[in-house]
């Protein structure tokens, strides 16, 4: 399932903010406030990729007559409203 | 009952199977559509799925029995004191000789029959756990994809598209075409619940309508959606519009909102919001580097200054000692008389200590030889040493001839 993606992204936002609050306390030495440093920049590009990640689209899903999913874009129907 | 062909009259008499059925024919053809009112008792459900049961009032009671194929449509459980309002038709069993209510429909009286059999449901998955907060599973964070069991063409997927997209346009919308009222409404949503657990895109479930009367919700209360609902992999958000009491997929789902709208609002975070709070903690991270760099560099320089401080140390002790010397020079130049006065008091009785002086007053001294030390006990000399004697002038050498301690 995808949930494992997302969790990242709950995570990895909150990693994110840990690193930022500690780096603040400022008892890291410079060493690991600089390591601290690039694994917080990683974390930014992982979040800001996540954040594009999927496309805004609308499906429908439907089952055939032997039961197989098909999916349909309802983008139309969208676009009309807007 | 007018016929007199079966009058005691008659000549012929009949056998007990004519005389049931003739009965059975009579009652059939006088008791074939009727209502009655009635509390039940002796409440029996044997595993054919026929409910056997007596039918009373204060003064008279009636056996019953309600065949599988009809039992299978009460929407209540039927039970002991009960007062219920049966459709039917009465007829003799004759294999027993029994008078029995055959009922087709029943309906608990009192409180409405669906309302009955909705307490009922309830208090039966209650019992089951269903509606256990610890069961509740959290919503995702920021679902990527979530999937929507409604009617197409209903209000609600406008509403929740709407809304969701609006919040989140980076987000894709899965919908399950799902008939949400009428006749089978409940088989389908409960069907659809579980299609998009097993298409395994979406991450997260809203179902639901947007609104209606009591009936038209109906579907949301049914025992299947209910299971569907607890069965799901995925959290589940009830949305269906309601004013009034919550419905059975309400309680059981994972989380519940009075409205698709509001469900569009639980599902996705505002993306602009989450976008800021990314880049927000991104440029805090960049400006506290920042400052720790430059705060690490000034820490640097006063180390550094730490680091140099012997030789400032150095440098101003030799100050203040070359202070002190032109000071203490200055001063001895200035005192030269009084202190050679003084040196002069001094040597003078320095002179008068001298043993030299003593020696002046026409004493010797008097040290052996070859260790030079002073002899102060005859006793310590032997006859025949040699000795050195000192005089206020000049030295000699001489012999001990005799030792007298």
């Amino acid at each position: 399932m995808d949930t494992a993606t997302d969790k990242k992204f709950e995570d990895a936002l909150q990693d994110l903010e840990g690193i930022v609050e500690k780096l603040d306390a400022g008892t890291l030495s410079l060493e690991e406030s600089l390591q601290a440093f690039e694994e917080g920049v990683a974390l930014v590009r992982f979040l800001e990729e996540k954040l594009t990640e999927v496309e805004k689209r609308v499906e429908v899903l439907t089952r055939d007559n032997s039961g197989l999913f098909q999916t349909q874009s309802l983008e139309t129907d969208e676009e009309g409203e807007t | 009952m007018t016929t007199s062909a079966f009058a005691s009259g008659s000549s012929r008499a009949l056998s007990v199977t004519d005389l049931a059925s003739l009965i059975q024919g009579q009652l059939e053809a006088d008791f074939d559509d009727i209502w009655v009112v009635g509390e039940l008792s002796g409440l029996r459900t044997p595993a054919s799925g026929h409910i056997y049961f007596t039918l009373k009032d204060d003064t008279s009671q009636l056996r019953g029995v309600m065949f599988r194929g009809y039992a299978r449509l009460l929407r209540f459980r039927p039970e002991d004191g009960l007062e219920v309002l049966i459709k039917g038709r009465v007829s003799l069993y004759s294999a027993r000789g029994d008078l029995q209510v055959y009922a087709a429909s029943m309906e608990p009286r009192g409180l409405g029959g669906q309302q009955l059999a909705l307490e009922q449901l309830k208090a039966k998955l209650a019992a089951e756990g269903l509606f256990a907060p610890e069961r509740k599973r959290p919503l995702p964070f920021f679902p990527r994809r979530v999937g929507v069991v409604t009617a197409l063409g209903g209000a609600a997927i406008q509403d929740i598209l709407t809304i969701l997209h609006g919040r989140c346009p980076y987000t894709q919308v899965i919908v399950r075409p799902t008939k949400v009222q009428g006749a089978g409404a409940g088989v389908e949503i409960a069907a659809s619940i579980n299609d998009l657990n097993e298409h395994g895109q979406v991450e997260v479930i809203i179902v639901g309508r947007g609104g209606g009367s009591r009936e038209d919700l109906y579907a949301f209360n049914e025992e299947v959606v209910a299971r569907a609902i607890a069965d799901s992999e995925l959290p589940v958000i009830a949305a269906v519009g309601h004013e009034i009491d919550l419905s059975i997929a309400d309680l059981v789902a994972d989380s519940r909102a009075p409205t698709p709208t509001a469900a569009a609002e639980m599902v996705v975070p505002v993306w602009a919001d989450l976008y800021d709070r990314v880049a927000g903690t991104a440029r805090v991270l960049t400006t506290v580097m920042e400052r720790t760099v430059t705060d690490r560099r000034r820490q640097a320089i006063r180390l550094e200054e730490r680091i140099r401080k012997p030789q400032h140390q150095v440098d101003a002790l030799r100050e203040r000692t070359q202070t002190a010397l032109s000071r203490l020079r200055s001063a001895f130049e200035r005192k030269n008389e009084g202190v050679r006065a003084r040196f002069e008091d001094l040597a003078a009785t320095l002179n008068s200590l001298s043993p030299l002086a003593v020696l002046g007053r026409g004493y010797s001294l008097t040290r052996t030889i070859p260790r030079n030390a002073v002899v102060r006990d005859a006793a310590t000399l032997r006859p025949g040493e040699r000795v050195r004697l000192t005089f206020a002038r000049g030295e000699a050498r001489a012999r001990v001839e005799e030792v007298t301690p």
